[in-house]
C-alpha cells in the first residue's frame, strides 16, 4: 500500500497560504489542503466570478499535481498512460487527457504539457496526487524514461479573464500575443527567469497558469505583483468558490463529481478527448466493450424551470417521481444568472428540452436538459 | 458590526425582534458574512405553525445552503416578498432584511433566547474557532 495512506492526514498548506489570511480569505479544507474559498474583500464568489468573466481575477493553483517524464520513450509511456494522442502534441503544445483505469473509468483528468522533444509535463488534481503518481510509475516502469513528482516544486498561479493576457503581458518578457490556446512559452515573469507560462485555466475563459518556484518570498512577492499590475484591469484575488462556479459555467468536469473510478468516459461524454484509434492505452479495450453495450446513463446538463437551486448528489427524478440519477455538480451560474447543474441520466432522459426533476428537500423541482456547455466565451475575431 | 440591543439572538444565527405579541424574524451579519452571497430563501407560507428549535426554512449562498431555526413559536402572519427577487438584501443589511413576522405563541420564550452582548461574544468565539 501507499505509505501515504497509513500517515496522519495533516492539513497541507500553498505558499501562499499567509497570504491567503493575510488578505482576510475566507478558508476551507479541500482535498486534505487548507484554501481560500473566496475573499469578501473582494466581493465575493459572485464579483469574483463576473471579475474573470469580464476582466481578471487571479488564483492559486499551487495545490495541483505535476508529474514530468523525461528520457527516450517518455512519448510512449504518456501514450500507454493517457486517453488523447499525445504523439500529435508539438513542442509547446498541451492538451486535455485522462488517466484510466483498465475498466475504462477515471484515476484522473490531467493537462498534458510537451515541454521539449522528450519532456512532458501532466499536471494532475490536488486530491488524487499520489494515487496518479503511483499509478503513472507503477505502469511506465516498462518504458525507459525518468519520472518526477514536481508537485512541490511550484506555485502555480491562474491569471484568468480576458484580460488576463493584458496583465500578465505587463510582466513578462514573453510575447504573449503569440501563444495560443493551450500552448505554452517559458520567460521572464516578475524578474524570475525561465518561467513556465501555459495559456491554459479551468474557467472556460481565456487565460494563464504560471509556475514560479514554490518559496513563500517569491510566491509572495509574484502574487503581489500581479496584483499590483491588474489595478487597471480591476484584477481580484478569486478563491475555489468561484472556480467551481466559473468551470460548472464551462461544463468542465471536475474529479470526484462528473468524473471518477465508476465512471466511463463516453458516459462522461469526454469522447473527443479520447483517441481510439491509439489502440494501446490503458483502457482502450474496456471502453470498446462500452461503446458496443451501449450507455446506461449520460451526463447532461440541466437549467432549473422551478424556483430552486440543484445541489451536488441531489436526486433527478422523472415526471412521474420515479429516480432516475444524480446531480454531479449543481450551482447557481453566477454570469449566466440562472441556476444549473450537470447530472447523470439514463439516455432516454438526455435529449435536449427533455424535463425531468430535481428533488430538492423532499420536492420535485421541474428542471430541463440544455445544451453543454452553459457557458461559451466570446471569441475574437 | 453593531448587533442591535433591542433584538434577542439564537446560536443558530436568527435574529428576532418583537413588541411582546407579534415578532420579526431575520439572519443575523454573522450569518450572511459567513454565507456570502445569498442567492434563495425558502421561507413557509403566512398561516403557518413554526415551533422554537425547529427548521422552518432554507437560506441558500452560492456555495452552502442553511437550515433556519425558529427562535421563539408561533403563526406566520407576513413574509417578505421582496427576498424572492432580491435575496442580496440580506447581505446588504441583515438586521433590517426581515424574513417573515409570526404572532407570538409563548412571549416568554424569547427570555432564553442570547443578548446582543451575550450574542457578540459567542460569534467572537464562533470566529476564533
Amino acid at each position: 500500500m501507499p505509505a501515504v495512506e497509513a500517515t496522519t492526514p495533516t492539513i497541507r498548506k500553498t505558499a501562499l497560504n499567509g497570504v491567503h489570511r493575510q488578505m482576510g480569505a475566507k478558508m476551507v479544507e479541500f482535498n486534505g489542503w487548507d484554501m481560500p474559498v473566496e475573499y469578501p474583500s473582494a466581493g465575493g464568489i459572485m464579483a469574483e466570478h463576473n471579475a474573470v468573466r469580464t476582466g481578471v481575477g487571479i488564483f492559486d493553483v499551487s495545490h495541483m499535481g505535476d508529474i514530468r517524464l523525461t528520457g527516450p520513450e517518455a512519448l510512449a509511456a504518456v501514450q500507454h498512460i493517457s486517453m488523447n494522442d499525445a504523439s500529435r502534441l508539438a513542442v509547446g503544445q498541451a492538451q486535455y487527457s485522462a488517466l484510466l483505469y483498465p475498466q475504462g473509468t477515471f484515476v484522473d483528468d490531467v493537462i498534458v504539457h510537451r515541454l521539449g522533444d522528450d519532456d512532458y509535463l501532466l499536471v494532475i488534481n490536488a486530491g488524487t496526487r499520489e494515487k496518479d503518481f503511483n499509478w503513472v510509475r507503477d505502469n511506465t516502469r516498462q518504458f525507459n524514461c525518468k519520472l518526477e513528482d514536481l508537485s512541490d516544486n511550484f506555485t502555480q498561479i491562474a491569471i484568468q479573464g480576458p484580460k488576463g493576457v493584458n496583465l500578465l503581458q505587463k510582466l513578462t518578457d514573453a510575447n504573449l500575443s503569440a501563444v495560443k490556446f493551450y500552448w505554452v512559452t517559458r520567460g521572464t515573469v516578475c524578474g524570475l527567469k525561465n518561467v513556465l507560462i501555459a495559456r491554459t485555466g479551468y474557467t472556460a475563459e481565456d487565460g494563464f497558469e504560471i509556475y514560479i518556484p514554490a518559496d513563500e518570498a517569491t510566491s509572495a512577492k509574484v502574487w503581489n505583483e500581479i496584483l499590483e499590475a491588474g489595478k487597471e484591469f480591476g484584477v481580484v484575488p478569486c478563491g475555489l468558490g468561484s472556480r467551481n462556479t466559473l468551470r460548472l459555467e464551462g461544463s468542465l468536469s471536475l474529479y470526484g463529481h462528473e468524473i471518477s473510478d465508476t465512471i466511463n468516459v463516453w458516459e462522461a461524454g469526454l469522447d473527443r478527448f479520447c483517441k481510439m484509434e491509439k489502440l494501446d492505452f490503458i483502457g482502450h479495450a474496456a471502453l470498446s466493450k462500452a461503446k458496443a453495450d451501449g450507455l446506461k446513463k449520460i451526463l447532461v446538463g440541466l437549467e432549473m424551470v422551478e424556483r430552486g437551486i440543484a445541489r451536488d448528489e441531489y436526486k433527478v427524478l422523472d415526471d412521474g417521481g420515479r429516480e432516475i440519477g444524480y446531480v454531479t455538480s449543481g450551482s447557481p451560474a453566477p454570469f449566466l444568472k440562472k441556476n444549473i447543474a450537470m447530472a447523470y441520466v439514463p439516455p432516454e432522459f438526455a435529449t435536449v428540452g427533455s424535463t425531468v426533476k430535481v428533488e430538492i428537500r423532499g420536492q420535485g423541482v421541474k428542471a430541463q436538459v440544455v445544451p453543454t456547455p452553459f457557458y461559451r466565451r466570446p471569441r475574437k475575431i | 458590526m453593531p448587533y442591535p440591543t433591542d433584538f434577542k439572538y439564537t446560536k443558530e444565527h436568527e435574529w428576532i425582534k418583537s413588541d411582546g405579541k407579534s415578532a420579526s424574524i431575520g439572519i443575523t451579519s454573522y450569518a450572511q458574512g459567513s454565507l456570502g452571497d445569498i442567492v434563495f430563501v425558502e421561507l413557509p407560507k403566512t398561516g403557518s405553525e413554526i415551533t422554537k428549535g425547529k427548521t422552518f426554512g432554507s437560506v441558500e449562498s452560492v456555495k452552502a445552503v442553511s437550515d433556519l431555526y425558529a427562535p421563539a413559536s408561533g403563526t406566520v402572519t407576513d413574509v417578505n416578498g421582496e427576498l424572492n427577487t432580491a435575496p442580496e438584501k440580506i447581505n446588504e443589511d441583515a438586521h433590517s432584511a426581515w424574513l417573515m413576522k409570526i404572532t407570538l405563541k409563548d412571549p416568554s420564550e424569547l427570555n432564553s433566547l442570547l443578548s446582543a452582548a451575550d450574542y457578540e461574544k459567542f460569534v467572537a468565539e464562533e470566529g476564533a474557532k
